[in-house]
């Protein structure tokens, strides 16, 4: 193992393996001294969250302001990113469009995550006809390409009245939530399979032998013993999948299935129906392009980054 | 290797009915009444149907039946591809698709071979000429290709064809025996806008495997009997290197798949993926079902070929 592999592994430990030795903060400044790329996509991923957090602050026009008289007017002081074909401001658009991508993106990644870290974990730790079950499950669900599956899920759902449920109320967020939820399946059986392999090594270990030799109670045993250490892991697979999410989402939206037209949103700037503006204003097209490209890339640099630093093992693997 | 390839297919029964299992539970358990949702639309917009037009298409799909009944009857006719009739078109879906499948099928092949072909070169040369500006330049290059949408790509092309060479996408469609220009010239652009996400996640997994495979002893050991570098790149590390590769051709699919909704919507080609879109919007779910079947028993018996041809790749499998 050379040096470098050694210290990745100590600033990994470091970073949150609750060692105390350096604190957080050094830790962080530390994996941007090492890993420039990796810092600045997690700064362009911070950005584009505060963007969406701060977005009705930001935005200089209500997204949805129709002013047919300023329509498809180029970047100017006015309208900085220019104007639709039907006069509403770009920037204030795209601006309101990071609210959809980041909360769909962290949302449905975390979900997906966590459901599929839990049936990981079960997999393993109760092995015998639960394993089976679960990987044969698994089996049938890795053969439904991302998209399609979540296509067919948002549909389904959006036409049932649970839509007001899932959004507590609100038809917007319930929008979002059947798109997250959409989204958020098939990302499970990937985590699943991670999950449960570093589980099973977990498993074979001699403190898990340990453990049940002192009698812990199995709950002890799942909390203390194996989740801590398939956290590394999980943290590192479930940041590589945040990019692909946004990227499915801004699909769903580009082909019109999933959000409301009142809904802005990245991908629904570049649908076919705006095809015929651009080619006389390309910038209609470009920007938004570039927002979901830009936010996509950091968070893939990111991902990249902390991938090597917190699991080498991983280097060699990748779906999707 | 006999019993190998018996121990796969027999893997592949339970997948099959367990995706004809998915595709029901997706389709069938949602609260609310699907003839409603496919006769009024969803929520608020909805128009009042009448009685007797439920009743009949209630019917027509079988959902007046008990669920098991249901059931039993879908995996029946799922078995044997018999789908039912479209609803927008009233002739069997298994027609429907039949007449389109050639042409997504052609844009799958070329975006393949599109895809590998970038794939593999770079991968290769990336590996070989590590931690230098060509391998910064390639890394560059695929982790952008992970990061830019295909729609994206896909727009980008049509512009600057039709802003530099005054060149629009022909609007009719031939099958290749017919007229193989004016086929490639339809086909070509949508599969090179997937085909770079495609050979984005090709070359990192190629990179990586090669990179790992070139640290092995036996390679070290070829160079040190003296052989041509050529020789141990070609003959010793690409060819166990393979491997990974392979399986890729399974992942790559669902990504393809995923791919050619989103081109053929776009480019307004008539494939099996523009239909599963405007069977979406028409509330075709007899459309929908089955397209989603059919994709992935698809990709269930490509992931098997691929399985089966390890025993042909790897003597580990093939002597054990």
């Amino acid at each position: 193992m050379s040096t470098e592999n050694i210290a990745d592994q100590e600033l990994a430990g470091d970073l949150f393996a609750g060692r105390q030795r350096r604190s957080r903060l050094s830790a962080l400044l530390d994996f941007a001294r090492r890993k420039p790329l990796g810092a600045a996509g997690g700064l362009i991923l911070l950005l584009f969250v505060c963007v969406a957090i701060f977005a009705p602050a930001i935005d200089r026009y209500d997204p949805l302001e129709t002013d047919p008289f300023n329509a498809l007017q180029g970047p100017s002081w006015e309208h900085y990113l220019g104007t639709d074909n039907f006069g509403r401001d770009m920037y204030s658009r795209i601006i309101n469009g990071a609210i959809l991508s980041m909360y769909v993106g962290l949302t449905a990644t975390a979900v997906g995550a966590i459901v599929g870290s839990i049936l990981g974990l079960s997999s393993a730790f109760f092995r015998g006809w639960v394993d089976l079950l679960l990987q044969r499950w698994l089996d049938v669900m890795f053969i439904f390409p991302g998209l399609i599956l979540a296509l067919t899920i948002v549909t389904v759902l959006q036409g049932s009245t649970l839509i007001y449920t899932l959004g507590f109320g609100s038809f917007y967020w319930g929008n979002l939530n059947v798109i997250v939820i959409a989204i958020a399946i098939p990302i499970v059986p990937g985590t699943a399979r991670v999950i449960r392999s570093v589980a099973l090594a977990v498993m074979s270990t001699q403190y898990m032998d340990a453990s049940i030799a002192v009698d812990a109670r199995p709950l002890r045993r799942i909390f203390r013993h194996l989740m801590p250490n398939c956290a590394a892991l999980f943290i590192v697979y479930s940041t590589a999948q945040i990019g692909s999410v946004i990227l499915t989402e801004s699909s769903l939206t580009f082909l019109g299935i999933g959000v409301a037209p009142e809904i802005a949103s990245w991908g629904r700037m570049l649908s076919v129906e705006g095809m015929r503006y651009f080619e006389a204003h390309p910038y209609l097209a470009i920007f938004p392009g570039i927002a979901i490209s830009a936010a996509v890339f950091g968070t893939n640099l990111f991902g990249d980054a902390l991938r090597d630093v917190l699991d080498p093992r991983l280097r060699g693997s990748e779906r999707r | 290797m006999q019993e190998y390839i018996i121990r796969r297919v027999l893997l592949a029964i339970p997948t099959l009915i367990g995706a004809v299992t998915l595709v029901f539970l997706v389709m069938r358990i949602l609260p609310g009444d699907i003839a409603s949702l496919m006769l009024e639309g969803s929520g608020e917009l909805g128009v009042q149907a009448d009685e007797e037009q439920l009743k009949e298409l209630r019917a027509q799909l079988g959902v007046d039946q008990p669920l098991y009944v249901q059931y039993v009857s879908w995996l029946w006719d799922a078995i044997r591809f018999e789908f039912g009739d479209a609803l927008w078109t009233n002739r069997p879906v298994w027609e429907e698709f039949q007449l389109r499948y050639p042409i997504s099928l052609s844009i799958l092949i070329l975006a393949m071979i599109t895809s590998l072909g970038i794939a593999l070169p770079a991968g290769i040369i990336s590996a070989v000429k590590q931690d230098t500006w060509i391998d910064y330049g390639l890394r560059i290059f695929t982790l952008a290709g992970l990061s830019i949408p295909s729609f994206f790509v896909a727009i980008l092309i049509i512009l600057f064809m039709l802003r530099y060479y005054g060149w629009t996408s022909p609007l009719e469609y031939e099958p290749i025996w017919k007229d193989p220009w004016l086929n490639f010239q339809r086909l070509i652009f949508p599969s090179l806008a997937i085909g770079y996400r495609l050979s984005a996640i090709g070359a990192r997994i190629t990179r990586s495997s090669m990179l790992e495979v070139m640290r092995e002893d036996y390679v070290r050991t070829a160079r040190a009997k003296g052989l041509r570098e050529q020789m141990v790149i070609w003959r010793h590390a690409l060819k166990n290197a393979i491997l990974p590769v392979l399986t890729l051709i399974g992942i790559e699919l669902l990504v393809l798949f995923s791919g050619v909704v989103i081109v053929e919507t776009l480019f307004i080609i008539p494939g099996v993926g523009k239909l599963l879109v405007d069977s979406i919007f028409r509330r075709d779910y007899i459309i929908v079902q089955a397209l989603v079947f059919v994709f992935a028993i698809f990709v269930l018996l490509v992931n098997l070929a691929v399985d089966l041809s390890y025993a042909f790749f790897d003597p580990r499998i093939r002597l054990g």
